[in-house]
């Protein structure tokens, strides 16, 4: 496709980020962002396969969307409520690599729970990031009533909730969507559509064609975008967040995306995915697809792109020294903070 | 001091705690322009406004799931659950959420929600309108659970229950609403949570029980002093945590202990209190502990005879009382 621009910058296709006022250097952070969230996913399935780490969930083939949607939020006036896939969104909101290993390695210091919950189950007060279980969909009602006090105490902030297209099928979900559109409150729905919920595939899922057709009838707008394309997934959310902010109420923003990997590491996706399916996953890596594109535009070289890899990487070499050495909390800890102390 | 009805007592304690605290703030069904299907509520629409008072949608899940939410960014949520029967979409959020949010963060974030449920029968409530759901909460940590028998203890727990920092379930038996009238503490009046109250003092035998069950157990008192049996009653007030303490006491000032409850027996919070009296005062027992229950059956029906079969009243406890003093 041809426009002015790329007719004054032959060499290079349009910079479509430019349309979303994103600077090159923002685009450059978003990559640096999906490259750390695949590298630490990547490094913890191996710490698994190497049996030191027992279990990881994995967000493989999701770090496109995360990263767009994250970059559309704002981390200190916003909160989030992330399922357990959402590693890009709490690493954009302050999380590191050394927080997200000492949680994979359980160990006192992991900031989310002191190393009581597994890994992929977030919080942080400090970074907005609002403490979730495994019990799907629970937090989305969280999402609303978090949005429901910041607008009675006079805060003009967003609630970003996460969750799966399967989890969409929960009473919660339904009754926060409700709760959310009668009341008109600044909350963002964000389902990363992956298609697969552990085994069960999507039309076995959803008797309607996107989960995004749900919003309507909640009363407020539900679009689905391509979550290959942190572009595409960073624009739906700024109108969504622009809504929400501006007293318009919720919206619902599906990305369709791929699961790269199986379920969690105690998953087998063999077992249900045929080899040729896998196979064409992988051929649209939004990592990849998102390099080629800011290659293309010159926003990157060779050269500077396997720069930030290798940091990244050596990144995660360090928090993960660093994790595996540290210690782990007391037994007796365990007695602690059921109440108040 | 000022003599009220129960329920009156805690429209009273609710208004004051909103008048004084701008993050207090009531969600449920019917609470707003209704005033509550109790009418406990009434009237704090008009003065507090709709943003405070939240005629929410009917979905329990949501009603205590946003009100976690809210907790958890800092204010102080009194959900209502409309009976007590109906809180059991709401268990996943109570028990998966609101009792974990600071034990599964380690102290980074918590939940000072208090979830108001009306309960109990004897009012013809049938199979879903009666029920005594305080068992099943009972056995999980993280949870506070009270339930008043008194005008000034609703008022004093209600207080105490939104000022706590974790959640707190504040169990309101709807047959004591307009019955019970008792006199009530103006200003800052707070019953602490996990502190038992000796209803009356005796040497014969120790009768423990909560909720309505306080004043059949009090009627039965009186009617057994006549017969020469003295009695020493404890009303648990809280029953997470329990009052170990002043149960032990009691049970130890007499040698023989009755427990009474209006929920089923079998794992119900008397089997935790008699487990509490075996453990460490078997010893001081002149006889085995005895309970009085509703029976195991899933609820009680809506005819009046089988109603008036499954409720405990005074003369049941009473029986039950000479049975244990004869011992």
């Amino acid at each position: 496709m041809m426009n002015a621009q790329s007719l004054e910058v032959p060499a290079m296709i349009a910079k479509r980020h430019d349309k979303l006022g994103l600077t090159d250097h923002d685009v450059v952070k978003m990559y640096h962002f999906m490259l750390k969230t695949r590298g630490l996913d990547d490094r913890m399935w191996l710490l698994n396969r190497a049996g030191k780490v027992p279990f990881v969930v994995s967000c493989k083939g999701q770090e496109a969307a995360q990263i767009g949607a994250a970059f559309a939020l704002n981390p200190v006036r916003d909160y989030v409520l992330p399922y357990y896939r959402d590693l890009g969104v709490v690493l954009v909101f302050g999380q590191t690599a050394k927080d997200v290993m000492l949680s994979a390695f359980a160990k006192q210091e992991d900031p989310n729970s002191g190393g009581r919950q597994m890994p992929g189950h977030f919080g942080s007060r400090e970074h907005h990031i609002v403490t979730g279980s495994s019990p799907v969909s629970t937090q989305i009602p969280h999402a609303v009533g978090i949005a429901l006090a910041a607008r009675m105490k006079g805060h003009n902030l967003v609630a970003y909730t996460s969750f799966g297209e399967g989890s969409s099928n929960q009473g919660d979900f339904h009754e926060a969507a409700n709760f959310a559109g009668v009341h008109r409150l600044p909350v963002v729905f964000f389902c990363e559509n992956n298609k697969y919920a552990i085994s069960v595939p999507l039309r076995k899922e959803l008797a309607c064609e996107h989960v995004s057709d749900r919003a309507v009838g909640y009363g407020f707008p539900g679009v689905t975008v391509d979550g290959n394309d942190p572009l595409a997934v960073y624009a739906a959310m700024k109108e969504a967040v622009a809504r929400a902010l501006d007293g318009q109420g919720p919206s619902l923003v599906e990305a369709m995306m791929d699961r790269m990997n199986p379920h969690s590491s105690d998953d087998d996706d063999r077992t249900y995915r045929s080899k040729d399916e896998l196979e064409e996953v992988k051929s649209h890596d939004p990592i990849l697809s998102f390099r080629d594109y800011l290659l293309d535009c010159g926003v990157l070289t060779e050269a500077s792109e396997k720069a930030l890899r290798e940091e990244v990487t050596v990144e995660i070499n360090v928090a993960t020294t660093y994790a595996e050495k540290a210690p782990y909390p007391h037994p007796e800890q365990a007695l602690r903070y059921v109440f108040a102390e | 001091m000022t003599v009220k009805l129960y329920i009156d007592s805690i429209h009273d304690a609710l208004q004051e705690e909103m008048r004084r605290d701008d993050g207090v703030f009531v969600v449920g069904e019917d609470v707003g322009v209704r005033g509550g299907v109790f009418r406990v509520t009434q009237g704090l629409i008009e003065e507090f406004g709709e943003a405070r008072v939240i005629d929410a949608p009917l979905a329990e899940s949501a009603i205590v799931g946003v009100a976690i939410g809210a907790a958890a960014y800092g204010l102080k949520p009194v959900a209502e659950i409309q009976f007590a029967d109906f809180i059991l979409p709401a268990v996943n959020q109570l028990i998966s959420e609101a009792a974990k949010m600071r034990y599964r963060s380690n102290n980074d974030w918590s939940c000072p929600l208090v979830v108001r449920a009306p309960y109990g029968g004897g009012v013809h409530g049938a199979l879903y309108h009666s029920q005594s759901l305080e068992a099943l909460f009972h056995h999980v940590p993280g949870l506070k659970i009270v339930m008043p028998a008194t005008a000034a203890d609703a008022k004093g727990l209600l207080l105490s229950a939104i000022r706590d920092p974790d959640p707190v379930l504040y169990f309101e038996h709807k047959a004591l609403y307009r019955w019970i009238k008792d006199e009530v503490p103006e200003g800052e009046y707070t019953v602490p949570i996990g502190k038992a109250r000796c209803v009356l003092e005796g040497d014969d035998i120790t009768v423990i029980t909560y909720g309505l069950m306080v004043h059949h157990a009090t009627e039965a008192a009186r009617e057994l002093e006549k017969e020469g049996i003295s009695t020493e009653l404890i009303d648990l007030r809280t029953v997470a945590p329990l009052d170990s303490e002043a149960i032990l006491a009691a049970v130890r000032k007499t040698g023989k202990v009755l427990i009474v409850h209006e929920d089923n027996k079998t794992g119900g919070v008397g089997a935790e209190v008699s487990a509490i009296i075996a453990e460490k005062a078997l010893f001081d027992l002149d006889a085995p502990i005895s309970r009085l229950c509703g029976p195991d059956i899933p609820a009680m029906p809506f005819n009046p005879p089988q109603e008036r079969f499954y409720m405990l009243n005074s003369e049941k406890i009473a029986q039950a009382m000479r049975q244990l003093a004869a011992f």
